[in-house]
């Protein structure tokens, strides 16, 4: 019987301790980040995104409508086997967090497939885990020194402050395309209430005028 | 023997090849999928000199071997960037994986639009496309420990240096937010003097055509002697 080889065997081995060494790799919660997106949405669209996210990483997706209809859309939220963790209908805004339970792929979906003819304009942030630390080597054995750790404070408030910010800015662009449309809506239809206004009186002059001028044999009160 | 030895060598060298490219393929970042042909656009609303960052890396589906393949050589994408006034501020073609930098000079929405160079790929693997992509914007964009290295800053110098970021951008979109706020006053201002004008013109109208329609009937009405 043929045996493996010295050199099989080695490399049998080393790819089995490769194997665990990439799942190990993929089970530790690595550096996050975080992913911000404004897309716009056609009418009977959906459109998914992927993030494949390691087990007990927390992650927060936030959404919400700038420009459109009704300003809502469909969002849902799928784990790795299928299972749906998070689902809304017709929704303007909301904010999700979930610590992801096993590895692998998860997806979202946004969906304008209840619109017929408006297309939409979505923001996500899908925040993945930790904001990657500052320096490569963050795991260090000395704590932060005052200065450090007041650092690290101003920095998390300046972060909350962008994220208003953030939050106001597509607060104020929907005020905006509202205020917008109706400019461009009133000056519409000013002008076609004034066309119709015009059309209709002379109509009515020139259809009152043919009541009386064919029926010569048939009298007609007028207003006795 | 051999056979069977060597059976579970590949099925290891598989499992740890797609291990790998698990790994290699981002453990971070976002990705989506698009046709050979389609074009996607993200919208970036961004204050005036703000740096943006994207990088983006594709994959071509292989319909034989129903796998994601993990570089193409010859795939390409072009990304066309347009400021807020629709003027073009970048279009260029990269290759499969590639990053892209812009500087915008007026603030406003900036659209990002990404398509494949699909001809020559039409022929092979066919219809889906998988594309990572990360765009950083503003003080995101910065890369810290290469900033610490070039300028030789020591840990409380780098992070100085984050927080005067931070509040740099967050001045800029306060700017950003005066310039919205004036267009937004401007628009509503525009809409009260077109409500305005559009009532009075109406009233005059309607008493003129009111006018006209009696004394014209009036007129008519003298020469049939019915009145």
């Amino acid at each position: 019987m043929p045996r493996l080889g010295y050199a099989q065997r080695w490399a049998a081995a080393a790819g089995r301790w490769g194997c665990r060494l990439f799942a190990l790799l993929l089970l530790v919660p690595g550096p996050g980040g975080a992913s911000e997106i404004t897309f716009e949405l056609p009418d009977n669209a959906k459109q998914c995104f992927y993030e494949d996210i390691a087990q007990g990483t927390k992650c927060t997706l936030e959404f919400q409508v700038i420009t459109g209809g009704h300003y809502d859309v469909d969002c849902r939220l799928e784990d790795p086997d299928g299972k749906v963790l998070y689902k809304e209908m017709k929704k303007q805004y909301d904010s999700f967090t979930f610590t992801a339970s096993k590895n692998g792929t998860y997806k979202f979906c946004f969906s304008n497939e209840f619109s017929t003819f408006t297309h939409k304009t979505v923001y996500f942030d899908f925040q993945v885990g930790e904001d990657p630390p500052l320096f490569p080597s963050e795991n260090r054995v000395s704590a932060l020194t005052q200065m450090e750790s007041a650092c690290v404070s101003i920095h998390e408030a300046l972060k909350s402050v962008i994220d208003y910010q953030t939050h106001f800015r597509l607060r104020e662009a929907q005020g905006r395309s509202r205020a917008e449309d109706l400019n461009t809506r009133v000056a519409y239809w000013s002008v076609g209430e004034a066309l119709i206004l015009l059309v209709v009186s002379i109509g009515q002059v020139f259809l009152l005028k043919s009541f009386f001028s064919d029926k010569r044999t048939t009298t007609t009160r007028v207003g006795s | 023997m051999a056979g069977v030895g060597l059976g579970p060598l590949r099925a290891m060298g598989r499992q740890a090849l797609v291990l790998l490219a698990l790994c290699a393929t981002g453990a971070r970042g976002l990705y989506f999928h698009i046709g050979e042909t389609e074009k996607r656009c993200f919208i970036e609303e961004i204050p005036d000199e703000t740096m943006v960052i994207g990088n983006y890396r594709t994959q071509m589906w292989d319909k034989q071997k129903e796998v994601f393949l993990p570089s193409t050589p010859g795939l390409g994408m072009h990304v066309e960037v347009k400021d807020p006034d629709g003027k073009v501020v970048l279009s260029r073609q990269y290759g499969s994986e590639g990053r892209f930098t812009f500087t915008s000079h007026t603030p406003g929405d900036h659209q990002i639009c990404l398509h494949s160079n699909s001809t020559r790929m039409a022929l092979f693997a066919g219809g889906k496309l998988r594309v990572h992509l990360d765009i950083q914007v503003g003080e995101h964009a910065n890369n810290y420990p290469e900033i610490a290295a070039k300028d030789k800053l020591t840990e409380l110098q780098l992070r100085a240096r984050q927080l005067l970021d931070q509040v740099e951008q967050i001045q800029k979109e306060q700017d950003y937010q005066r310039y919205r706020e004036e267009r937004f006053r401007l628009t509503s201002e525009s809409t009260n003097q077109r409500v305005l004008w559009w009532s009075i013109a109406q009233t005059v109208i309607l008493i003129l055509t009111g006018i006209w329609q009696m004394r014209h009937l009036k007129s008519f009405f003298e020469a049939k002697k019915l009145v």
